[in-house]
């Protein structure tokens, strides 16, 4: 009886943050309804301890069901038949085990059905779900547009939707198009308002995760004669109406499980959300930080599984008389695929307590006018999930890319043929460097965070702290990193050329992203000492890559750029 | 139309792990030595019962166990998993029953509960694996009874359809109800834990497991969902003579350690021929196959 939440000490660790007790209280409100549904949490042990055995029903049912079907999955898919999709047999169970668990629509309030969970909890599940399998997890984590709907619709469409939702309903963000993928104002899909004044949707929707759903969120073009984002609004699409059909979906490389659909609007019914216009501007922005979340766990949790299937066959392989992970060669592997997952798994959980409190203080606004002091710690907190998302989301989708590679690498030739898990993780692991934004669209997002100083000043902050003396050492490393980081940017941003700054932005913000997630660990050390191995291993590689792309900064002349173009 | 259902559980030591000190000297399974769980069967038994409550609406799942009070366990974990409401039967007086005297207690106690249409309970428990006792039951109670139950189809019109797993394939029987049903191991699993329901019931529990802590026990008793019901043999009017050693015949004479070990090794050859030969043996004397 395998249990991906109990097997697994560092979600406890992240889940009993310090933080975690001023997140409780803001979200619970004080536990004002503590008395009002018997399953709210009386008080923050209370709540730790429901969170912590609800999570343990995810790692059941993921241990379990979910990882056991991961395989078939992967070979047979889901189909189209009748314009309908119908999920692979193993996808239908797992849907129906999270459903009778409860486990749909976590983050939302129980007015409307759910859990009225934290985003950092929430998060967790997600990571463990994703272990099992990372194509289930795409289906189930799309419950986090729930999340837009909450934020964006009005009281009537919330109360209508958001408890299908919570009863496990899925959902679909119903974005890109053939000729809008990452320039999303493109988007043609058209929206046309009756006399009476509802909306029809007509058009087409390509590479829809899910497109088969029963409530979609869709981005469509509200304002004739309109070309850019500002002619956009935000509708839901309820199946239930019928209007929009599969005309087939995508045969992809990995994470096969999940339907990727192209969709077909035939004066589909729709509903506003929200004011027209600021669909792509507003919702869609807001929706797209809550998936590049969900994408850094996804990304998580495809690390930790890369890292159990290479140790458990490191240890089991035997080779010239012994088992493989005896040759230092296998086991340095193994340490930094360690060091990589729990330095992911770090700035994750830091992202998520951060998207966390500027969220429920959002939430609160809508109650009451905040305090001075609230909206001073409301904006501190938006700026860092601003800056900590696109950083989050870019570093552990390529950690989850090096891990699944050098997983197979320490599978040897079995690991290149359909035998193991970890070729299935391989391929799994490529689309989280390359939707919701890729890898290059994250360091778009993140620059200005370098070129303001936003993670300069939370590394000071961190800086500032007090660590334990054995650790001492670790920390003046981090100082002199930092050192070397402040040069490189003051030494970019010198040079007032736009194409060299765009140059050495990616430089930029893995510089600050190895810092960071260097000081989270030193930060987690002084809570629980068996993250230290990882702590060393991973200051050792992130000194390395900075000061590798500060030696190419300091030695690059910016007039090489042309160098760099290509027509 | 809806249903009362009496699902039986028993909390078991989980013998899938078995260790050196699992038996004490005198034959009895040391119970403090091993981990102690729901019933396999009687979780699917509990499934078959929560199926039924999902096709109509209103049905009421009652959970009755018998054990020490730490057997509420059991009734949480039913809660957690969708039943309405649970008993433990508990009484120094039951210790020692064989199937006989818990036959007979767990009869006394459905009496006691009441109003049912069904009971329903796993074909048999992992520590003795007897599977007499949902058999006793129906007998004592003087109801029909359908064994190695897979599906129970559907119960309409006074009437239960139930699939049932027989030696030679599967039959679909259906029967009166009130009735008897124990479920067999191939039915399907028990659906996971709720998360509401866990973090409603997770502080359930019977009077005797709060008595000592005034805290616990007064939010208990302020919220009539978190009432377990504690019985014993008073409760439920039992006679103390069919109870317990007094009320079971079987005496454990002597125990033996039986230890398998392979009676013979034989090397075959490495060839085509050989394996060929091996299997066709194995499939002759249904080893495989």
């Amino acid at each position: 009886m395998a249990n991906f939440y109990t097997d697994n000490p560092a979600l406890k660790l992240y889940l009993t943050h310090p933080m975690m007790e001023k997140i409780v209280a803001l979200k619970e409100r004080d536990f004002a309804e503590a008395d009002k549904y018997d399953y709210a949490p009386q008080n923050y042990e209370d709540a730790i301890d429901n969170y912590d055995r609800v999570l343990e029903i995810v790692g059941d049912i993921c241990g379990n069901i979910v990882a056991e079907n991961a395989e078939d999955v992967d070979h047979n898919g889901p189909k189209v038949e009748n314009s309908r999709v119908i999920y692979a047999e193993g996808t239908q169970k797992n849907l129906e085990a999270t459903r009778k668990a409860g486990l749909m629509g976590m983050a939302m309030p129980r007015r409307l059905g759910g859990l009225n969970f934290p985003i950092t909890p929430y998060i967790m599940a997600a990571d463990i779900v994703s272990r099992a399998d990372a194509g289930f997890e795409n289906l189930w984590g799309l419950q986090d547009c729930a999340e837009t709907i909450y934020e964006f619709a009005n009281e009537d469409q919330k109360s209508r939707y958001i408890p299908r939702v919570c009863a496990g309903e899925t959902m679909s963000m119903d974005l890109t198009e053939p000729d809008a993928g990452s320039d999303l104002q493109s988007v043609m899909l058209k929206a046309t308002q009756k006399e009476d004044g509802s909306w029809v949707l007509n058009g087409v929707k390509r590479f829809i995760t899910n497109g088969d759903a029963d409530i979609h969120l869709v981005l469509a073009r509200s304002e004739e004669g309109s070309h850019d984002g500002r002619g956009l609004s935000m509708f839901i699409y309820d199946k239930r109406n019928g209007g929009v059909n599969v005309r087939r979906i995508e045969n992809k490389m990995g994470i096969k499980g999940s339907p990727t659909c192209e969709l077909t609007y035939k004066d589909a019914p729709a509903e506003l959300v929200g004011s027209r216009r600021l669909g792509l501007i507003k919702y869609v922005m807001a929706l797209m930080n809550g998936a590049r979340l969900g994408i850094a766990a996804q990304s998580v949790g495809i690390s930790e599984i890369a890292y159990r299937e290479a140790l458990e066959y490191a240890r089991d392989r035997k080779q010239f008389g012994k088992p493989i992970i005896e040759f230092s060669a296998v086991s340095e592997m193994i340490s930094v695929m360690k060091a990589k997952l729990d330095a992911s798994r770090a700035l994750l959980y830091a992202c998520a307590r951060f998207v966390d409190m500027y969220k429920i203080y959002d939430d609160i606004a809508k109650e009451r006018v905040l305090t001075l002091d609230e909206k001073k710690e409301a904006k501190y907190y938006s700026k860092l999930a601003d800056a900590f998302t696109p950083l989050a989301k870019g570093m552990t989708s390529e950690y989850a890319n090096q891990n699944a590679y050098d997983c197979i690498q320490i599978h040897g030739g079995s690991g290149f043929m359909k035998d193991y898990a970890c070729e299935r993780v391989y391929r799994d692991a490529r689309i989280t460097s390359i939707y919701e934004g890729t890898t290059q669209l994250q360091v778009v997002a993140a620059i200005r965070h370098v070129t303001t100083g936003t993670y300069l000043s939370k590394i000071k902050e961190m800086e500032a702290e007090h660590v334990a003396p054995e650790d001492e050492s670790v920390k003046s490393i981090l100082v002199s990193m930092t050192q070397q980081y402040a040069d490189a940017v003051q030494k970019v941003l010198e040079v007032k050329d736009s194409n060299y700054q765009d140059f050495m932005a990616r430089r930029l913000v893995e510089m600050a992203g190895h810092i960071i997630m260097g000081y989270l660990l030193l930060e987690d050390v002084q809570r629980d000492g068996s993250f230290r191995k990882s702590l060393h291993v991973y200051v050792n590689y992130g000194q390395a890559e900075v000061a590798k792309h500060a030696g190419f900064i300091s030695n690059f002349r910016p007039e090489e750029v042309e160098d760099y173009i290509v027509k | 139309m809806s249903l009362n259902i009496i699902v039986l559980a028993k909390q078991v030591p989980d013998t899938r792990n078995v260790g050196k000190d699992a038996m004490k000297e005198d034959g009895t399974v040391n119970r403090a030595a091993l981990p102690a769980i729901f019933n396999p069967e009687d979780l699917n038994a509990l499934e078959q019962a929560l199926k039924l409550k999902d096709m109509y609406p209103g049905t009421k799942v009652t959970l009755l166990t018998m054990g020490p009070a730490r057997a509420a366990e059991i009734i949480r974990e039913g809660l957690y998993r969708g039943a309405d409401d649970g008993v433990v039967l508990s009484d120094r007086a039951f210790a020692g029953s064989d199937t006989l005297a818990t036959s007979y207690a767990l009869s006394a106690a459905v009496k006691k509960i009441g109003n049912y249409d069904l009971i329903i309970g796993g074909r048999q428990a992992i520590d003795g694996d007897t599977a007499q006792v949902g058999p006793q039951i129906a007998e004592k109670l003087g109801l029909p009874q359908v064994t190695y139950a897979e599906d129970i189809i559907k119960a309409e019109n006074g009437k239960v359809t139930v699939k049932r797993r027989i030696e030679a394939g599967i039959e679909t029987v259906e029967a009166p109800y009130p009735l008897v049903v124990t479920v067999n191991g191939s039915a399907d699993e028990c659906r996971p834990r709720n998360a509401k329901a866990v973090m409603k019931y997770k502080r359930a529990a019977v009077p005797s497991e709060v008595a000592a802590d005034e805290a616990k026990k007064a939010f208990v008793e302020a919220r009539p969902y978190l009432q377990i019901g504690e019985w014993n043999t008073e409760t439920v009017g039992a006679d103390l003579a069919q109870c317990g050693l007094s009320g079971s015949p079987t005496k454990v004479k002597s125990i033996q350690n039986v230890v398998f070990t392979a009676k013979e090794a034989r090397t075959v050859e490495n060839t085509d021929a050989a394996l060929e030969d091996l299997i066709v043996e194995l499939i002759a004397n249904h080893t495989i196959g």
